[in-house]
C-alpha cells in the first residue's frame, strides 16, 4: 500500500523515515494548516499530495512551503507538546505539559461521553 | 525575516525527559532504506484513504483513553467534520478542537475530490491516538489493524496525518 505522511516534526519523521513524507513547518498540533483557514488547508494538502506523489526515492521529506506566518515567532516559543502561551518563553526544559494519562475514555466533553453511552 | 530550522521536537523531549530525571525516550530510528510500494494511478485518479493518529472520534464513539490505547475509530467521510471529535495527551487539543480539520482533514479531501486533486476518498477514515509508548504494543497490535483496515479499503494512497 503505497503511504504519504505528512507531517510539521520533522526530525521526528526523519528518524523514523517513512517511504513518502511532505513537511509543512506547522506548530505541533496543527499538521494540517491553521484552524479556520480552509484555503490555506487546501493548499497545504495540494502541495503534500502532488510533491509526495512525485517522490521516487524512498524516504524522501518534501517540503509544502507552508508556514505559520512570516514572523516565525512561534518557534521561539515551541515546547514539545506545542507553543506555550502564557508568556513565558517555553524555554524551561523541566516544564512537561502532558496530561496524565488515565485508563479511562477522555472525551472532549461531557456530551460526548452521554451521547457515546446512549448509543452503547 | 528570521529563517529559523524546523522545531527539533527530538531534542525538546530530550530536554525536558532529562531535566525530570526520566530515562530518555525511545523514538523510532529506522535508518534502513523503507519499503516501497509504487502509487499505481496518477493522483487526479487515485482513491485516498485518510489515516489520522491525532486522536480523533467521532461523536457517539467511545473516546481514546491515553494510557496506551492501540484502538481504532472508523469515521464516515462524507459528512462534516463538525461531529468529530479529539482527545490526546501530549498535544495541545485547543486549535484541533476548534477545527478536526487541522489533524483529520477530511472536509478539505472532499473538496479535493470536487477539484480533480484526487480520484476519490475512502468512504471511511481511520482515527487513532498515536501517543503511545509501548513500541511492540503499537507494531503488534495498532499497526496490524490499520494496515487490515485500509487494505480492505481497496484505495491507491493511504495519507497519514501525525501529530
Amino acid at each position: 500500500m503505497p503511504t504519504l505522511s505528512l507531517t510539521s516534526a520533522y526530525s521526528i519523521t526523519a528518524s523514523a523515515n517513512p517511504p513518502r513524507a511532505a513537511f509543512s513547518d506547522l506548530p505541533l498540533g496543527n499538521t494540517a494548516g491553521r484552524p479556520h483557514e480552509p484555503e490555506f488547508q487546501r493548499e497545504l494538502l495540494r502541495r503534500a499530495l502532488q510533491a509526495g506523489a512525485a517522490i521516487e526515492e524512498p524516504g524522501t521529506i518534501v517540503e509544502t512551503g507552508m508556514r505559520w506566518d512570516d514572523t516565525q515567532a512561534w518557534k521561539r516559543r515551541a515546547t514539545s507538546t506545542g507553543v506555550s502561551r502564557d508568556g513565558d518563553d517555553g524555554t524551561d526544559p523541566s516544564r512537561d505539559d502532558r496530561n496524565e494519562r488515565h485508563e479511562t475514555p477522555q472525551y472532549q466533553d461531557e456530551a460526548d461521553r452521554l451521547a457515546a453511552e446512549a448509543a452503547s | 525575516m528570521d529563517e529559523l530550522p524546523p522545531v527539533d521536537y527530538i531534542a525538546l523531549t530530550r530536554a525536558t525527559y532529562d531535566a525530570l530525571g526520566y530515562a530518555p525516550y525511545q523514538w523510532a530510528e529506522r535508518p534502513e532504506t523503507p519499503p516501497w510500494s509504487p502509487l499505481e494511478v496518477p493522483l487526479a485518479a487515485a482513491t485516498v484513504a485518510l489515516v489520522g493518529s491525532g486522536g480523533a472520534y467521532r461523536r457517539g464513539q467511545v473516546a481514546f483513553h491515553w494510557k496506551d490505547d492501540t484502538g481504532i475509530r472508523r469515521i464516515p467521510t462524507d459528512q462534516p467534520a463538525t461531529d468529530i471529535r479529539v482527545t490526546h495527551f501530549a498535544y495541545d487539543l485547543e486549535p484541533a478542537r476548534e477545527d478536526p480539520n487541522i489533524v483529520f482533514p477530511v472536509d478539505r479531501l472532499r473538496e479535493l475530490v470536487d477539484e480533480g486533486v484526487i480520484g476519490g476518498l475512502a468512504p471511511t477514515a481511520i482515527g487513532c491516538m498515536g501517543g503511545i509508548y509501548s513500541v511492540r504494543r503499537t507494531e503488534e497490535e495498532l499497526a496490524p489493524a490499520i494496515v487490515a483496515e485500509v487494505t480492505a479499503m481497496d484505495v491507491d494512497l493511504a495519507l497519514l496525518v501525525p501529530v
